[in-house]
């Protein structure tokens, strides 16, 4: 059965010149959850940009069988659900109901399934009592909720999600790890929260200088790069009573 | 963060907050035409007018003397037009701008209180006005709230790092660094422009923003619309006839 995704040789640079993207090859298959992970500035952001086709670099991607054109830029965003790292950068409608609906009114849904749809989207995210609020008017854990809605609203076969559980509080990243763990949809993660990548995802891609500098079992990646965030005892001893800036 | 005190005003739950957005912009425009139309009686008028918007203020539950001060904010402009009538000898005209401005200011003032923008951009659609037009406002009005959230960001950035706000705008590079910070808010601004762009492509969007209600005139809107017509109507001829 061929990937979901395929991409192989993608390169990309920023309008300055600074190149972002240095071969990137990458494959999700059916179903499978996987963690992008990397220092900040790595590219992993820029790379998903591309498998919705928001950023155009060189090199060959494949979604669903679709190569990555003009053409199927429709099929393709149908097929790929974004959720971004900003909610406020998501939600733009007056209500909360109406965001949620837009994917689906763009699809050519009509009206009273579009709502329909939009409501058990926001049942879903645990989030249905906010269906007539104004979208700013909302805390930061209730926007990335309705961004997810939102997305999930699509019924997308591709869920991208970009640090997720940004400004979401533990009970909310656990309920969020929940909800996704129950979707269907193969999923990637790009996170710096090895924890809940790790409850999500068996493989991770690690990202540095705009390459995959390795890909395999999330567990192995994150000791490869000495990713997880433990506090040994030793760093605690050689911390206590210094200052940050002697 | 704080919101606008007008879009606070608009989530009553008053029998004008409950009028559908096209009723109320009918009776505005109403009494806009009726205001500008208006020359003798022009005071009888725009003081009826003015008790009618500030007894209908207070049955919305608004507070009248903020709603008031806010329908000021136009006076100073006027204030340049009418002065320049004064001193041409046309002390009359000069009032009459006065009058005419602070009453339509004090009119829109009043919808916009009992009409949450959104629903209010909706209703002018409905009645034909520019579709384009009234995205640029939506979005406007939607991202004012993240920009002004930026800005709060800011003030408090500046402030934790250089004590209370009022000693740091106070000293001599103050100029300098309000620029900067305005630079900033700009970029950041324009950033978010981009971001906003890229996420309504990810979600389809092929340049018209789809509209999920279709909403209902009911005959309570329709009664409205007319009655509040028909009294300005009323008004307007009455108060020329008194003058005569």
């Amino acid at each position: 059965m061929s990937p979901l995704i395929e991409v192989s040789g993608l390169h990309y640079r920023y309008d300055d010149g600074v190149p972002a993207l240095n071969g990137i090859d990458f494959r999700l298959e059916r179903g499978e959850t996987v963690a992008l992970l990397g220092p900040n500035g790595s590219g992993k952001t820029t790379f998903v940009l591309h498998l919705n086709g928001l950023l155009n670099g060189e090199g060959s991607i494949t979604v669903c069988g679709l190569p990555l054109e003009k053409k199927n830029l429709p099929a393709v965003r149908r097929k790929v659900g974004l959720v971004f790292q900003e909610s406020d950068s998501q939600l733009f409608m007056p209500t909360v109901l109406e965001d949620v609906a837009f994917g689906l009114l763009n699809l050519g849904m009509d009206a009273p399934a579009a709502e329909a749809r939009a409501r058990e989207a926001l049942q879903m995210t645990g989030i249905a009592g906010l269906a007539g609020r104004a979208p700013y008017h909302l805390s930061a854990g209730e926007k990335k909720r309705v961004a997810i809605a939102g997305i999930l609203a699509m019924e997308p076969e591709i869920l991208i999600l970009d640090e997720p559980t940004t400004y979401l509080d533990p009970p909310g990243q656990r309920s969020l790890a929940a909800l996704l763990a129950e979707l269907p949809q193969a999923k990637i993660l790009v996170t710096h929260d090895i924890p809940f990548a790790a409850a999500l995802a068996s493989r991770a891609v690690f990202f540095e200088q705009g390459k995959v500098a390795a890909d395999g079992p999330i567990h192995e990646i994150v000791e490869q790069f000495g990713w997880e965030f433990v506090v040994r005892a030793e760093t605690r001893r050689k911390t206590r009573g210094q200052h940050l800036i002697p | 963060m704080h919101h606008v005190v007008l879009d606070r005003w608009s989530r009553g739950s008053s029998c004008f907050h409950h009028r559908d957005p096209r009723a109320k912009i009918v009776a505005l425009l109403a009494l806009l035409v009726a205001l500008a139309t208006a020359s003798r009686g022009i005071v009888l008028l725009g003081g009826a007018l003015a008790f009618l918007l500030l007894v209908s203020l207070r049955w919305a539950r608004i507070p009248v003397g903020a709603a008031s001060a806010r329908a000021a904010l136009v006076l100073p402009f006027t204030a340049v037009f009418a002065g320049l009538s004064w001193m041409a000898g046309d002390p009359t005209r000069a009032l009459f701008l006065g009058v005419k401005s602070y009453v339509s200011a004090l009119a829109v003032v009043w919808l916009v209180s009992t009409t949450p923008l959104p629903m209010l951009l909706r209703g002018f659609g409905r009645l034909g006005a520019p579709r384009f037009l009234l995205e640029v406002g939506q979005f406007l009005y939607r991202y004012l709230f993240v920009i002004s959230e930026e800005g709060q960001h800011m003030r408090n950035a500046a402030a934790a790092r250089g004590g209370p706000v009022r000693q740091w705008i106070n000293r001599r590079n103050r100029f300098r660094a309000a620029a900067g910070a305005l630079a900033v808010l700009f970029a950041r601004s324009y950033l978010r422009a981009e971001e906003i762009h890229r996420a309504m492509l990810a979600r389809g969007f092929q340049g018209t923003l789809p509209v999920l209600e279709a909403g209902q005139f009911r005959v309570g809107d329709a009664l409205f619309a007319v009655a509040a017509v028909v009294l300005i109507v009323t008004l307007r001829i009455a108060s020329q006839g008194m003058v005569e």
